[in-house]
């Protein structure tokens, strides 16, 4: 008995450790990868040494924010996934599904539309943060009242759903071509050309996204159980309820805010990574974190190499390859969604 | 430690599920509570360990169960409800270990005497043999049993578990009962729920029969499961015999009911 806890419990460190090291590898790689061909020496050297003013400038001003970004972004998706689909107790549950990432979008996109993010850097930034602080309040108003899970998530469709309508109104009514388009391409998803300030604006409020979300993490254990077992257990509903709203707002309205919507990754790494662990949910949120890091990442190497031209939005292929995918893990696990 | 109910009533969405309902339990007792569908047994269990707003008041030696922070409440009093809900593939030893949490501490991970008590509870419970096995792949009366073994592993002084037995086969309906006795041989107090009259009148110390939210009698098996509170109370007939071991009862029609739901 004690030998197979052990046992369990090396095979759950021997995951943590290969997803690390597997985010570490991207991470590297993606600040030697970028349209101007720096060389491995010349790239430290910019990070760490400074000396060639040019190269310091692309590694410490473009390539390490958008590493970092990516890092920070993917960990905070695969967390918040894995730790709604905990608590819903539900394999399809995922970060837009509470209407936080929606709304964040339709935060930053009335910046768009009213010309104030032209004005200054933080405006959509702000604008994605305040969408997402919006949700949550509402969220929590709604769900602090009324118990049921079930209440929570009819709450995020129909916020999503509005927070959809609305901002299609904003691109119905954009005042130049010019705008509808800029609008767009942010909804797809990007995390080019983004600046420390972006990672000093996102990065804190994510990694406080993952200290509530860890505080959660007993609680969506013995809602496994359902939710009278688990209250039963000793575990305050409404308590987690909080610290997961808030958490997974924290975590999606900073990253929206910097990246705009990126989908799919909350989703699918919760479900790569599941069958490799005892699939208890706590057991789930680090590995999740790492895996949807090391994924983000991937995606972010690829959409520089495989058009070098013209970059694709990241949004896109995390879609475009989340959805087949998505698809064919429903259609292997018909039988056993979990 | 005694649990006493004192006049406790419920309001659910404006209906009265409970009305001023006194029960207590003693340390090594097995409570049975009877009654129809609906008759507020659920309810009662629930208002018991404070997952639904009640009035009236609940001790358990000298606490009041409301009063309690949720963890330290959950030392006291475990509870087995009614739906059997397992969310993912967890293998039944996990399921168990689930029973533990409100015992160890932050981020902390099971220790020795926690593996002990799971252990034992599984072999309580029978269910030591599939330990290694996904829960999700037992069949329902396997999984009744790992879910009471959960309960079991919470080594409270309290067990309340609704309708345990439901669903069982004949051999593990009396292996639960068995099991629920053997805890309250170790001094705790059982409040079990169960709609199988036979197995009410062969395994409780005492029985309480719940009729539209009130208590309708109360008392030791023979003095409550007589024909006439059958009648009243399950609107049905019933073939009363004894042997040894206690009452054996066979419900064996529907009866005219003369009380108060002649005019619905």
């Amino acid at each position: 008995m004690r030998g197979k806890d052990i046992g369990t419990s090396m095979k759950a460190i021997r995951l943590t450790l290969l997803l690390g090291a597997l985010a570490t590898l991207f991470f590297v790689l993606s600040l030697l990868i970028g349209p101007a061909e720096l060389g491995i020496v010349k790239s430290i050297g910019g990070l760490f040494a400074g000396g060639d003013e040019a190269a310091m400038i692309i590694m410490r001003e473009i390539r390490l924010p958008r590493a970092i970004l990516a890092l920070g972004v993917g960990f905070s998706l695969g967390i918040s996934g894995a730790v709604l689909q905990g608590f819903l107790r539900n394999p399809l549950a995922e970060p837009g599904i509470i209407g936080v990432s929606a709304v964040a979008s339709l935060g930053a996109v009335s910046t768009f539309y009213t010309g104030i993010a032209g004005a200054s850097l933080f405006a959509l930034p702000a604008g994605a943060l305040g969408g997402a602080l919006v949700a949550v309040l509402v969220l929590l108003a709604i769900a602090a009242r009324h118990g049921s899970t079930l209440t929570l998530i009819l709450a995020g469709i129909a916020l999503t759903s509005l927070a959809g309508a609305l901002t299609s109104l904003i691109l119905n009514l954009s005042p130049n071509p010019f705008a509808s388009y800029e609008i767009i391409f942010w909804l797809l998803g990007s995390i080019k050309d983004r600046s420390m300030e972006h990672v000093w604006l996102a990065l804190p409020l994510m990694i406080a996204g993952w200290i509530l979300i860890a505080f959660a993490a007993r609680a969506i254990d013995a809602l496994s159980l359902g939710e009278e077992a688990a209250s039963s257990l000793g575990v305050s509903m409404a308590h987690t309820r909080i610290l997961i709203v808030a958490g997974v707002a924290l975590c999606v309205g900073a990253g929206t805010a910097v990246t705009g919507a990126i989908g799919f990754v909350g989703l699918v790494v919760p479900h790569l990574i599941r069958p490799l662990t005892d699939r208890m949910p706590s057991n789930l949120l680090l590995p999740s974190g790492l895996g949807g890091a090391a994924l983000l990442l991937a995606a972010d190497i690829a959409v520089r190499v495989v058009v070098p031209g013209r970059e694709l939005n990241i949004g896109v292929v995390t879609a475009l390859i989340g959805a087949p995918f998505f698809l064919w893990l429903v259609i292997r696990a018909r039988r056993e969604m979990f | 430690m005694r649990l006493v109910v004192s006049n406790l009533s419920v309001t659910l969405s404006g209906r009265k599920v409970l009305r001023r309902v006194s029960l207590s339990i003693s340390p090594g007792e097995v409570v049975g509570l009877l009654g129809p569908n609906g008759a507020g047994k659920s309810t009662l269990m629930r208002a018991i360990v404070s997952q639904i707003r009640s009035s009236g008041s609940i001790t358990f030696g000298d606490e009041s169960l409301a009063a309690l922070g949720d963890r330290d409440r959950a030392r006291l009093v475990a509870y087995l409800p009614q739906a059997r809900v397992i969310g993912w593939q967890l293998s039944v030893r996990n399921v168990v270990a689930l029973g533990r949490l409100p015992w160890r501490g932050f981020a902390k991970g099971p220790g020795d005497h926690d593996r002990a008590v799971c252990e034992e509870a599984m072999r309580l419970m029978d269910v030591a043999y599939l330990a290694d096995r996904p829960a999700t792949e037992l069949s329902g009366g396997e999984q009744a049993r790992v879910l009471a073994a959960r309960a079991v592993a919470q080594e409270t002084p309290l067990l309340l578990a609704d309708e345990p037995a439901s669903g069982l086969d004949p051999a593990h309906q009396i292996s639960m009962m068995q099991a629920l006795r053997r805890l309250s041989a170790q001094g705790r107090s059982v409040l079990v729920s169960l709609h199988d009259l036979t197995l009410a009148a062969r395994w409780c110390d005492r029985l309480v029969l719940l009729k539209d939210g009130s208590i309708a009698d109360e008392g030791p098996p023979e003095a409550v499961l007589t024909s006439g509170n059958l009648q009243d109370v399950f609107n049905v007939s019933a073939h009363i015999a004894q042997d040894e071991n206690g009452l054996i009862l066979a419900p064996t029609g529907l009866v005219e009911q003369r009380g108060t739901h002649s005019g619905q």
